[in-house]
């Protein structure tokens, strides 16, 4: 029998409420624990109760960057789940469930999958003494059948357990070394994929990338933030709710999104670094909003998490749909900042980064996310979440003192070669000013009917555009340079496109990829050259039309030879990039 | 007594001759010079209207923002620096119509901020539509028939909403206005000031002569504003006689801002930032571990 060490996905799936996700989390980190290199990703239904959900775990000996599309072994909890995802598991693959599941087994015995069922409720029932033990015997089982060493699993237990009480730790600890006994007794000889802790395993965190992006934001001193809830932004107003204690963060939710902008920008106005975050439909109720920190040159930091529209759209479902919306929403022109972070490492850079550069360039910066990353973990090295070592960037902002010097009445906006006008926080004596939403002078008077005065404001604004440009990067390119196929993308296909490139690399086909997290304003003089040089070039995009690639039409003149999109709802992956481009007979 | 001569802006308000709005920026600055609060310790925050103009108006700092969306302007203002004096102004429409759903959470909240209203029952700036406080019937270029809503009423909906403090004032009387404006700055917590104002252009039914001849003020009439059906059923009160003065003040009631922890040690906005210390970070990390 062909052994595979280390290279597998496993899905566990089932009703909301089953323990799918946080079963999930615990054998992810238990993998982790053991020096493993994980990427992990939820999905879930729009509803509290029933349905079906899933929380998938790629392992390996080396870093993941992306999920893969099928699956070694299906861990089921409901008749559903092995209809659902049944297909998805590769011939040789195992599906695991309690032994009283009713469904058609013939139908899963016919694609070569291996049926694992176990006594999961008799065991908990008979070994823990409660049914609902259930799952963390199928973890145990799990384990088994892999035949990873119980010990890691057992960690983990104690650990989740604790704050229930040594009795719940020490059944669950039972029931889970019962479930491994029997799992790897029945099921480890026939399953050709197996699971072994690495001789190295240092301390790593297992994050998604809105977690990562909320370290981002206290590290960046992120003292204010305001939302309403909206999948798949919550977890961020949650995650900062949850420390505003410990970090002095002010976190107020909303009766709506326009308030939760507006408290942001009254904050903000006052000398709070804020923020807010909302996915797209929330952001369409910020829109107005936007525009007035546009125009009263307020530094202010608003999360889009996108996910399917128009409208309700898929909730819980990603896409990457909104990017021109956001590169253009608002009436009128003024200077703003999009950024989109691919992987949870950059989501944590990015976020400090978009604190400072709001604050350098008195201006809204939207940081683009997408369901998939905001809910996807990898395992992350201290190194990786720098929270101590943060650059803290202010920009000209005036100081006490510097304001006690003034010899001259204070210019909120005065017209400068950068564009950028000292500011001052509403307080000081000398700091004190008009901002509105009028066209207005260096003052900040109202002068909303002058032609002269207009040019010059305005002028003044698009001076800063232009300026920011030089405080971004362009691409990161990643793969052989004077590859004949080049990806393209940004946010979150990321990982994705890495992975295509290895594969076709080492099929032989010479390819690299172009990734941008600074997507606006467009850093063309760094990256046109090099979307010049590529020979094919393809567009990979989660959303129906290549925004992207017309924004890069726009801005650079090249037209994507190929577009590799994807908007089902589902994420991108290698696996799909590299179907399409097969199917498309882009290469060799 | 500070001198009213700190208030002046050097911008002339482009109002309308007669305009109530004079009236109102005249008891405001008159508050404050009572009350000795100078112009970099107050913020003034606007939407969008004729009175919203009134922070450009006055030498203070000052926010005009958008049309409805001052009051959560203001309150987030007011929780990244709650020692700066917070005066929201806005219109009718702006305050009661396009802001209803801040004006209803806010009173819920009860922040230390002072919400003036310039209430002329009239789109202004926009020459002349209904608003939500026109009385039914009310003829105006898009009700030609006359309003089909009945107007809306801001300090019975306050007083049963949970603000702290609710007064009207009349703009023809900036004097006692004044000392309303005073009282709602000396409160701790939400407090409305509807100002009823005349629009000299748009609204010929509610005039000065028409508010003249039916004000009232509540002090001298024996009302106590601790009383709460007291003030409902005065707030109730509109037609041949029509009550001013403070309708309603509970003390004592803890604000937004007093019952936030991160605001326990100071302003958020004050604070130096400073990367996290490494043990703070390990700390941070060692959670997801």
């Amino acid at each position: 029998m062909a052994r595979h060490v280390n290279d597998m996905t496993i899905r566990l799936a089932g009703e909301a409420g089953q323990g799918v996700e946080s079963g999930g989390e615990g054998f992810a980190r238990a993998l982790s624990h053991g020096g493993l290199w994980l990427h992990t990703f939820p999905e879930y239904m729009s509803r509290i109760r029933g349905g079906l959900n899933f929380f998938q775990i790629r392992v390996s000996d080396r870093p993941l960057w992306t999920h893969t599309e099928g699956t070694h072994l299906l861990l089921a909890f409901s008749a559903e789940a092995v209809g659902e995802y049944g297909p998805h598991i590769i011939p040789g693959g195992a599906l695991v469930c309690d032994d009283g599941l009713k469904f058609d087994q013939d139908a899963v015995a016919r694609r070569g999958v291996q049926l694992c069922p176990l006594p999961l409720a008799k065991i908990a029932q008979e070994t823990g003494g409660n049914k609902i033990m259930m799952n963390t015997c199928a973890l145990g089982a799990t384990a088994g059948i892999t035949e990873y060493p119980f010990e890691f699993v057992a960690d983990v237990i104690r650990k989740n357990f604790a704050r229930k009480g040594d009795a719940v730790v020490q059944s669950n600890l039972k029931v889970a070394e019962e479930g491994h006994r029997v799992g790897r007794e029945r099921y480890a000889a026939a399953f050709e994929w197996k699971l072994a802790p690495l001789d190295s395993r240092p301390e790593r965190m297992l994050v998604h990338g809105n977690q990562a992006f909320a370290m981002g934001a206290i590290a960046a001193g992120c003292r204010f933030m305001s939302g309403y809830p909206m999948t798949p932004a919550s977890s961020i107003l949650e995650f900062m709710a949850a420390y505003q204690n410990a970090y002095d963060i002010v976190v107020k939710q909303t009766e709506d999104e326009i308030a939760a902008i507006g408290f942001a920008i009254g904050a903000a106005h006052a000398g709070a670094r804020a923020m807010t975050a909302t996915s797209g439909g929330g952001f369409s109720l910020m829109v107005e909003s936007l525009g007035l920190a546009g125009m009263a040159e307020i530094p202010l930091v608003i999360v889009e998490a996108q996910r399917p529209g128009p409208s309700t759209g898929m909730p819980t479902k990603t896409e990457q749909g909104d990017l021109l919306f956001a590169l253009f929403a608002s009436q009128g022109e003024f200077p703003r900042i999009v950024l989109t972070p691919g992987t949870q490492e950059q989501c944590f850079q990015t976020a400090v980064r978009a604190f400072n550069l709001a604050e350098k360039w008195q201006c809204p910066v939207i940081v683009m996310t997408e369901f998939y990353l905001t809910t996807a973990m990898r395992p992350l090295a201290p190194a990786d979440l720098p929270i101590e070592r943060v650059v803290i960037d202010r920009g000209e902002l005036l100081t006490s003192e510097q304001l006690d010097a003034l010899s001259e009445p204070y210019l909120r906006y005065r017209d400068t070669p950068s564009g950028i006008s000292p500011r001052a926080l509403p307080g000081h004596p000398k700091g004190v000013y008009q901002a509105c939403s009028d066209e207005h002078d260096e003052y900040g008077h109202f002068e909303d009917e002058d032609a002269a005065n207009r040019l010059r404001m305005a002028g003044k604004r698009l001076r800063k555009f232009r300026n920011i440009v030089d405080d971004l990067g362009g691409p990161e390119i990643y793969g052989p340079e004077g590859a004949e196929l080049t990806l393209m993308g940004w946010g979150s296909s990321y990982g994705a496109m890495r992975e295509a490139v290895d594969r076709l690399n080492a099929d032989g086909t010479r390819a690299n990829l172009l990734h941008f997290v600074d997507v606006w304003p467009f850093p063309e003089a760094k990256a046109a050259p090099l979307i010049e040089a590529a020979q094919t070039l393809v567009a990979v995009e989660g959303n129906q039309t290549g925004q992207f690639a017309h924004l890069v039409r726009a801005m650079t003149g090249r037209r994507a030879d190929h577009l590799v999109l994807r908007w089902d709802g589902r994420p991108l992956s290698a696996d799909y990039i590299l179907a399409h481009l097969k199917e498309a007979r882009v290469h060799a | 007594m500070l001198d009213l001569k700190v208030y002046q802006s050097p911008i002339k308000p482009t109002w309308c001759p007669g305009c109530g709005d004079y009236g109102i920026l005249n008891a405001v600055k008159n508050a404050l010079a009572q009350l000795e609060i100078r112009p970099h310790e107050v913020m003034f925050v606007s939407g969008i209207g004729c009175g919203s103009k009134l922070p450009d108006y006055m030498n203070a700092n000052g926010f005009t923002t958008i049309h409805g969306r001052s009051l959560p302007i203001a309150m987030g203002a007011k929780l990244a620096n709650p020692d700066l004096q917070v005066i929201c102004v806005t219109g009718d429409g702006d305050g009661y119509g396009i802001g209803g759903n801040h004006f209803l959470s806010i009173m819920r909240r009860n922040p230390d901020l002072v919400h003036v209203v310039e209430d002329n029952m009239v789109y202004g700036l926009t020459k002349g539509q209904y608003s939500p406080t026109s009385p039914h019937g009310f003829v105006t270029s898009t009700s030609p028939d006359g309003s089909i809503e009945v107007a809306f009423n801001p300090v019975a909906t306050a007083i049963n909403g949970g603000a702290t403090f609710v007064a009207r004032g009349f703009s023809g009387d900036p004097k006692h206005l004044a000392t309303l404006i005073a009282a709602a700055v000396r409160h701790r917590g939400y407090a409305l000031v509807d100002v009823l104002q005349a629009c000299v252009v748009y609204n010929k039914i509610n005039t000065y002569d028409f508010y003249r001849q039916r004000v009232y003020k509540l002090e001298e009439a024996g009302h106590d504003p601790t009383d709460r059906d007291g003030a409902w059923r005065r707030a109730q009160e509109w037609g041949e006689r029509i009550p001013i003065g403070v309708l309603y003040q509970v003390a004592g009631q803890p604000t937004y801002e007093a019952q936030v922890n991160a605001l326990a040690a100071g302003p958020v906005a004050k604070r130096p930032l400073a990367p996290l210390t490494a043990a703070q970070a390990n700390a941070l990390r060692r959670e997801f571990v």
